[in-house]
């Protein structure tokens, strides 16, 4: 190692411990990595060498602890202690805070309205197809305006929603065509990569935004399950009141609270996760250790299934289908975990766990993906089958690509950041292959 | 010099302010410039200059964007808006009040024997 690396490399560490604080935010860390290299250049241009120049502006930046404490009283959102979400401060500190509440609140009415009115003048089959569409412009606009898109950006996903909804409302489907159900079932992955694309305020391409916006699906979803379960609670003992007074609430809850509501509770989850992303940071790395040996369980009752069914081509296509979903669970999994794994941590048994999961999933992908091939040997291709086996072979090359570079990482070949950076570049290849089958698979196979 | 915590805590403020009413600047070349501006006696604890400057953020005073420095690093940028502006003054009527009141105290002690290093090093006792 020359010199200029060895400084690097001790800039990396630092940057890396000031990052463990948690009251001290990624772009902070930046902000004071700058810092930290223009003191360096002034030292060394002072005549101290780069060791003591890094030494000297280390110490000139002050106890991390002290620093970290002042950000946590600038910041108290960051800090899950403090479970308030309009801080507790001064007027001037609630203002921005009230002001975001009441843009989620406006979103989360609007896209409640916008399915609502979606549920009312559409047929069944267009509303579902139209679901994602309705709910993800709200998403994108909260998001997009707390990152204040910059217009070229907001060009992009408005012109990317008007081409989606345009493809899934004017392309001559045939009615209840598998294309069709295709295209609806893809298209909330290409929304969501829209939806990507506006959480990252524009900077997609950063590998950290990406694996941010990881993170934030993951607890939004677990926010949105737990607002569902509350939700649920609430409906269920109202219902259970209005039964004792003679009261229906039946007819209310199918038209309007669940319409309104369950979009609703999507975006206030979305809100929810942005203030207080610290909650779910804590719980995300329990629930992937407590998952990861459970799935890896299923994976092998799967792979006995699909053992016994004999015949692999007489293999039951919800069988298969069912798989595909198994599949991206481990997937969601693995990014989890990635996600929430300490970079700096050794090697160790759950690493090792999750080579595991990854490798039964990649023997199950390879006895579904024979299964289609033969199926599709057997009977010809269909949109369908296409649209499957295209996403197991991107699965499978994903799940092997991570199980080489878990296994350098056990093997210490490999570092840690090899492995996230494969997760968040392989991204945007489902968001492309989403938009592939709604876009192309139509005119493809005669809308069909 | 060693200047008393509460005293830099006191004064940080009213001096990040002035020296973004001087132009948009960033964190380095605040901390930069006030050891110019004291003649290196007065430095601070650099990292501590981000929290004070995220207050102010919070608190409207200033208004951050992100840029990019010469060598093409990420580096946010700060600049005074009007009620930062608004702030600064208020902050040196009451300043201007202190100094004034501290002057006279000096003035009154100068009769009696001023200690050896003589009137340099008033400011700083304090």
């Amino acid at each position: 190692m020359n010199a200029p690396e060895v400084l690097e490399a001790q800039i990396d560490r630092w940057r890396d411990y000031v990052r463990r604080h948690r009251a001290v935010a990624p772009d902070d860390v930046d902000e004071m990595t700058d810092h930290l290299r223009e003191r360096i250049d002034d030292l060394r241009a002072a005549g101290l060498d780069d060791e003591e120049a890094f030494l000297v502006a280390v110490k000139r930046m002050g106890r991390l602890d002290a620093v970290s404490r002042e950000f946590a009283r600038a910041h108290s959102e960051r800090l899950w202690k403090q479970l308030v979400l309009l801080p507790d401060g001064t007027e001037e500190d609630v203002s921005p805070a009230r002001r975001e509440l009441a843009v989620v609140l406006a979103c989360a009415v609007g896209a409640g309205l916008a399915v609502k009115a979606g549920a009312t003048f559409l047929d069944e089959g267009a509303f579902l197809t139209n679901l994602g569409l309705l709910v993800a412009p709200f998403v994108a606009g909260y998001l997009g305006w707390k990152r204040r898109l910059a217009a070229s950006t907001t060009g992009v996903l408005v012109t990317g929603l008007v081409v989606l909804a345009a493809v899934l409302n004017l392309y001559p489907y045939t009615v209840d065509g598998s294309t069709l159900a295709l295209a609806a079932l893809h298209a909330p992955v290409v929304l969501w990569a829209l939806v990507g694309v506006a959480y990252a305020g524009g900077r997609w391409r950063s590998p950290d935004r990406r694996m941010d916006f990881v993170r934030f699906t993951g607890e939004l979803a677990i926010y949105f399950v737990l607002l569902a379960l509350g939700g649920g609670v609430l409906v269920g003992l109202t219902a259970g009141l209005f039964s004792l007074t003679g009261l229906d609430l039946e007819p209310a809850l199918e038209q309007w609270i669940l319409p309104v509501c369950v979009p609703g509770a999507f975006l206030v989850a979305a809100w929810l996760v942005e203030a207080k992303q610290e909650v779910v940071e804590n719980i995300a790395p329990v629930l992937t250790r407590v998952f990861t040996p459970l799935t890896t369980l299923t994976l092998v009752a799967c792979l006995v299934a699909l053992a016994t069914a004999g015949d692999l081509t007489t293999v039951d296509r919800e069988l298969l289908i069912l798989m595909d979903g198994v599949l991206l669970l481990v997937l969601a999994l693995v990014m989890y975990s990635v996600s929430a794994r300490d970079p700096l941590a050794r090697p160790g048994l759950f690493d090792g766990l999750q080579l595991g999961l990854v490798t039964v999933a990649l023997a199950v992908d390879a006895v579904a993906l024979t299964a289609m091939l033969t199926r599709i040997a057997e009977f010809g291709a269909s949109p369908n089958k296409v649209a499957a086996l295209g996403l197991n072979l991107l699965l499978a090359v994903h799940l092997a690509r991570s199980a080489w570079l878990l296994l350098g990482l056990l093997r210490h070949r490999r570092a840690f950041g090899d492995l996230e950076r494969w997760q968040t570049a392989y991204l945007p290849v489902y968001a492309a292959w989403a938009a592939l089958v709604v876009v192309a698979f139509g005119p493809l196979f005669g809308f069909v | 010099m060693h200047i008393d915590k509460d005293l830099v805590a006191a004064s940080a403020t009213p001096l990040v302010l002035g020296i973004l009413a001087e132009g948009e600047s960033y964190g380095y070349a605040i901390a930069k410039r006030v050891a110019e501006l004291s003649g290196g006696r007065m430095s601070w604890t650099d990292g501590m200059l981000y929290p004070l400057l995220h207050r102010l953020e919070r608190n409207g005073l200033v208004e951050a964007s992100w840029g990019r420095s010469g060598s093409g690093r990420r580096r946010k940028h700060y600049a005074l808006t009007p009620a930062g502006h608004e702030a600064l003054a208020e902050r040196r009527r009451q300043w201007d009040v202190v100094a004034e009141t501290l002057g006279e105290v000096w003035r009154t002690l100068s009769d009696v024997p001023a200690p050896q290093a003589g009137p340099a090093t008033a400011g700083g006792t304090a």
